[in-house]
């Protein structure tokens, strides 16, 4: 009961108008600031839904962003300081999760089925080219039926058909019939 | 006594949804015509129903009556008309009621224009839409209530939540549930088709209107999202990855796969029992998103009212819809007769391939949003999944499907060559190449992916008109006629090319106000001076203000250029009274280029206020694309041959002749 | 037979996905707990001052007396604080139990006012003014409290108040030395 209340307490808290990085917290090295504003991105505010810590209003969000600073300033590189914020907050911290065993399915999942898709499909067009080779070509007796059924608006142009259908007609070796 | 004659209108709503979801469906099943014709009228009953119960509720809250618990939870009699009216969608119970209202009214919609469908597929229709809204209905009846009392009433209300207070996310809810809606219209014609056993040209031409329509809404109803989140939270920022919004977009990529795929069904009588999945995808990946900003299984920075046995219900609704879905799909799909053939480089290849990254897409974000719930559940450990991890997944393979969509639309049906479509695209390839050159060299040395995926926003753009230069043979005909045949080339095809380098521009904005935007930081007393971006600002005062509803502190920001004045500044920071809530009001100067863009922090005179600028280049583009993107969808829907029952009266038409 | 399958391997997902939501309404998971990876570990560095002035400061020597300690972090700003202080009263008093109390970004005068006001449950108590020790400990907020054994480890790690339901079910057999 308590845990909810004060999520949606923290809540009220992080949704005001986020003017996270203060200028009291700024370094004076523009370069250093920089890195400290690239990482504070990558890293979760812990009470805040989904919110980085420079995005982040809340106390922790704030003590986050000058421990970020001081490991850069003490010449910490930037996996350090990730490191250093795991080590305390867990894989959690991480808005970009580490690939390892157990996030093997997040990072390869999606890929992984448009792979399985892709092969799947080309196989299966493959399959269906050789399995769509021209039937045997009529005989007199089919020739002579069919041409009957067919009459005179039927207009086979083998030449303006392409495609799979195209060789089916082809095959079947109708000419127009004025030509004949 | 109005609030009781909504509850009731609700109550018979329900009670015609329940007629209409199961009569019409025996009648279909026996070919009784009587049982058939019961469906329009039951369908044009509940929306009327629907409608009465919305405006009863409306009119509790406009008129302000307090002794209803939802007004008095959500409204204050000192709010702006506006927002007494957007209130009533602004909470759980309206919100849910909003669903049921347009469910209802496109249910009317098929019923009215769907008068050429054939009967059987009509009456089947309207039944599964009825299904559906009486799950929505019994939801709201038994669980979330809107005209509950409250005795005794008290004498004013809580207030709406002042992040709602705003014009951009009044109207964000309607269009993004015209959206999820509007794609129960495709589910319906899903299941019908699947009970009829009969998929065909003819019924993805009926398909394809409705699906364009909930398409063109849902992006506007999210662009207008993305853009409230742009000026309201005051970081500059445009999407974030938060669950409720991706909630928003895997129904969006899923529909906009449908779109595609229903192209394929139409043209070439393939692809079939894939459209008839993806239609039965689209609208369940809606209502995962309802299920999920409103069960509490997830957080979310936009907390909806969260409780886990309205999740529970959500989530019996949704095993129903979908599970029902797609279990009949199971059973009947396979016996869908497999339609024309084609080499794989084709039309139809260039479908199936956008269909393929735009359905690895949605399952990026799926997998995204859902595998810290996975995690925790099955080992405990917990891991976060924001903005960092879907740049680096959701991007590449987003390049990839801009890469192959400009040449899709020079390829023929059945089977075509590459190399000719290449060579129409040689221009555009050159211009876009140079476009990522100058941006790498001359914009920013530090981001190279920036400045590939700007050279695609431009490829986009380049390619798709050159598509349509070609098809008009723009520079090989006199201008006379290439203008001729422009107004001869269908609006479908117009509206395909004005949204796809619509996407163009939406990807442009994004990468160049994500990648190159400058801020500034900093604290200003009254008189102080900062030059940042090429201008100088100068913060000249900080005033009281007394709104309607809230006090706010004003700053008043001269912009100077070169000495010469470019405009005042006056953001400001709201502190609404009876919420006890701050909202910070930033203040844009936009010439659709870029976004000059400050908001207020918290201060006072002795120390100074903290002041936060920033130069947002191209960020217009975002949401202009987008609406462009939607305006595309509008303009193929005015195509004469998807307008509903079109293909009928042509057949009439000549039967008459 | 396999192309059945094909077919179902939508259900099969939607079963997968809907078994998931289903276990996590029902077990009522929090979806805002963010976990703690201290337990189990040795317990955090602590140096901070003592928050009676002129008192020897607090090191990690409170973690080497063989005995188990509970760190309660709290400050007297926080609402739910309040709320656990009563538990903390009865810890020491029936259970004899040792508390460490660490005042949170809390001035010391008016964190000392607050021990005064309500009885003092902590047999040492020090000031963490900036929230450093608080960082170096995972802390997400006050109050949380920590339970470190006789050997230093942390095996327990609340966040949030605690309730009468955590001292029987696991703070009070810990102290028995019912190791969790």
């Amino acid at each position: 009961m308590w845990a909810r209340s004060q999520c949606i307490a923290l809540l009220l808290l992080c949704a005001l108008p986020a003017l996270a990085v203060e200028p009291t917290e700024m370094l004076k090295d523009p370069a250093l600031e920089a890195r400290a504003r690239q990482i504070g991105q990558a890293l979760r505010c812990v009470v805040c839904q989904n919110q980085s810590i420079d995005d982040s209003q809340a106390e922790v969000a704030h003590d986050m962003r000058r421990a970020v600073r001081e490991r850069l300033q003490a010449g910490d590189s930037d996996d350090q300081v990730f490191a250093y914020m795991v080590a305390r907050y867990g894989d959690y911290v991480l808005l970009k999760p580490p690939f390892k065993a157990r996030t093997l399915v997040l990072w390869l999942g999606a890929p992984a089925l448009l792979l399985i898709a892709g092969v799947a499909l080309l196989f299966a067009a493959r399959r269906r080219r050789t399995a769509t080779v021209a039937p045997p070509p009529l005989n007199e007796e089919e020739r002579v039926r069919l041409s009957v059924i067919l009459g005179d608006q039927w207009d086979f142009h083998p030449e303006r058909s392409e495609g799979a259908c195209g060789k089916q007609e082809r095959s079947l070796g109708l000419r127009p019939r004025d030509d004949s | 006594m109005i609030p009781e004659l909504g509850h009731f209108a609700l109550i018979l709503a329900l009670c015609v949804a329940l007629v209409q979801g199961t009569l019409p469906l025996f009648g279909a099943a026996r070919g009784d015509a009587r049982l058939m014709a019961l469906a329009p009228t039951a369908a044009l009953t509940q929306a009327f129903l629907v409608i009465l119960a919305f405006l009863a509720l409306m009119q509790a809250y406009v008129a302000s009556d307090f002794s209803v618990a939802n007004v008095v939870a959500n409204s204050h009699s000192a709010k702006p008309l506006l927002y007494k009216i957007t209130g009533v969608w602004g909470n759980h119970e309206g919100s849910m009621l909003l669903w049921a209202l347009i469910l209802s009214i496109f249910g009317a919609a098929v019923a009215i224009f769907g008068a050429e469908l054939p009967d059987s597929l009509r009456s089947r229709v309207l039944a599964i839409q009825a299904l559906i809204g009486v799950g929505f209905l019994a939801f709201i009846l038994f669980t979330s209530n809107p005209f509950a009392r409250l005795a005794p009433a008290p004498p004013d209300g809580n207030g709406l939540n002042p992040l709602l207070q705003d014009p951009g996310l009044a109207f964000h809810p309607p269009l993004l549930y015209l959206g999820y809606v509007g794609f129960s219209v495709t589910y319906a014609f899903a299941i019908a088709a699947l009970l009829e056993g009969r998929v065909d040209a003819a019924w993805a031409r009926w398909v394809r209107p409705w699906t364009l329509a909930a398409w063109c809404f849902l992006t506007l109803g999210i662009a207008l999202g993305s853009w409230w989140a742009y000026y309201i939270l005051g970081w500059g920022g445009f999407w974030f990855w938060d669950p409720v919004e991706n909630a928003s977009l895997m129904p969006w990529l899923a529909g906009t796969a449908l779109l595609h795929s229903a192209i394929v069904v139409e043209k070439r009588d393939a692809l079939k029992s894939w459209t008839v999945l993806l239609a039965i995808l689209a609208f369940s990946l809606s209502l995962l998103g309802t299920f999920l900003v409103r069960s509490g299984v997830l957080t979310s920075v936009h907390a909806f009212a969260q409780d886990p046995a309205r999740g529970l219900y959500i989530l019996c609704f949704l095993l129903a819809v979908t599970g029902g879905g797609l279990t009949l799909y199971a059973l009947r799909a396979p016996g869908l007769q497999p339609g024309g053939l084609f080499q794989p480089l084709s039309r139809e290849g260039a479908l199936i391939l956008n269909n393929l990254l735009l359905c690895t897409l949605a399952a990026t974000v799926l997998l995204g949003t859902l595998y810290p719930l996975f995690l925790d559940l099955l080992t405990g450990n917990k891991v976060s999944v924001g903005p960092p991890f879907f740049n680096a997944t959701f991007v590449p393979i987003c390049l990839a499907l801009f890469a192959a969509l400009c040449v899709g639309p020079f390829l023929g049906w059945k089977r075509a060559e590459l190399w000719p479509a290449l060579a129409h695209l040689r221009i555009a390839f050159a211009v876009a190449v140079v476009a990522a050159l100058v941006a790498a060299f001359a914009i920013d040395q530090s981001s190279t992916l920036a400045a590939v995926a700007f050279g695609f926003g431009v490829w986009l753009i380049v390619g798709t008109l050159a598509e349509l230069a070609t098809r008009l043979r723009l520079g090989r005909l006199p201008l006379r006629e290439s203008l001729r045949r422009l107004r001869n080339t269908p609006r479908a095809s117009i509206g395909m090319t004005i949204s796809h380098a619509a996407l163009g521009f939406v990807v442009l904005g994004a990468v160049a106000t994500g990648a190159w935007h400058a801020e500034l930081i900093r604290t200003l007393k009254p008189g102080e001076t900062v030059s940042f971006a090429g201008y100088d600002v100068t913060l000249q005062r900080v005033d009281n203000v007394q709104g309607a509803n809230y006090v706010a502190e004003r700053a008043t920001l001269a912009v100077t250029r070169g000495g010469k004045p470019f405009t005042t500044l006056l953001p400001e920071r709201r502190l609404f009274v009876v919420q006890r809530r701050q909202v910070a009001e930033t203040a844009i100067q936009t010439n659709l280029l870029r976004d000059f863009y400050a908001t207020l922090g918290e201060g006072d005179a002795n120390t100074g206020w903290t002041i936060r600028l920033y130069d947002n280049p191209l960020a217009p583009w975002i949401w202009l694309g987008a609406a462009l993107c939607a305006l595309g969808g509008f303009v193929s829907l005015s195509d004469r041959r998807l307008r509903i029952g079109a293909p009928t009266r042509r057949r009439t038409v000549q039967a008459a002749e | 037979m396999s192309r059945r399958l094909l077919y179902l391997l939508p259900l099969l997902t939607l079963a997968l996905m809907a078994g998931f939501f289903a276990w996590s309404l029902l077990i009522g998971r929090d979806p805002a707990a963010i976990g703690s990876v201290v337990v189990g570990r040795p317990a955090p560095p602590l140096n901070i001052p003592a928050l009676q002035e002129g008192q020897a400061p607090l090191t990690d020597a409170l973690f080497k007396s063989g005995k188990p300690v509970l760190v309660n972090f709290f400050a007297s700003w926080c609402a739910p604080c309040l709320a656990e202080h009563p538990l903390f009263m009865r810890l020491k008093e029936r259970e004899g139990a040792i508390v460490i109390g660490i005042a949170w970004k809390n001035k010391r005068d008016e964190a000392l006012a607050w021990l005064k006001r309500l009885g003092n449950p902590f047999q040492t108590a020090g000031l963490d003014l900036e929230g450093k020790a608080g960082l170096d400990w995972g802390l997400s907020g006050v109050p949380e409290t920590y339970a470190v054994d006789g050997n230093g480890i942390v095996r327990l790690h609340f966040r949030g108040p605690l309730i009468e339901r955590d001292l029987t079910d696991s703070v009070i057999p810990f102290l028995k030395g019912n190791t969790p």
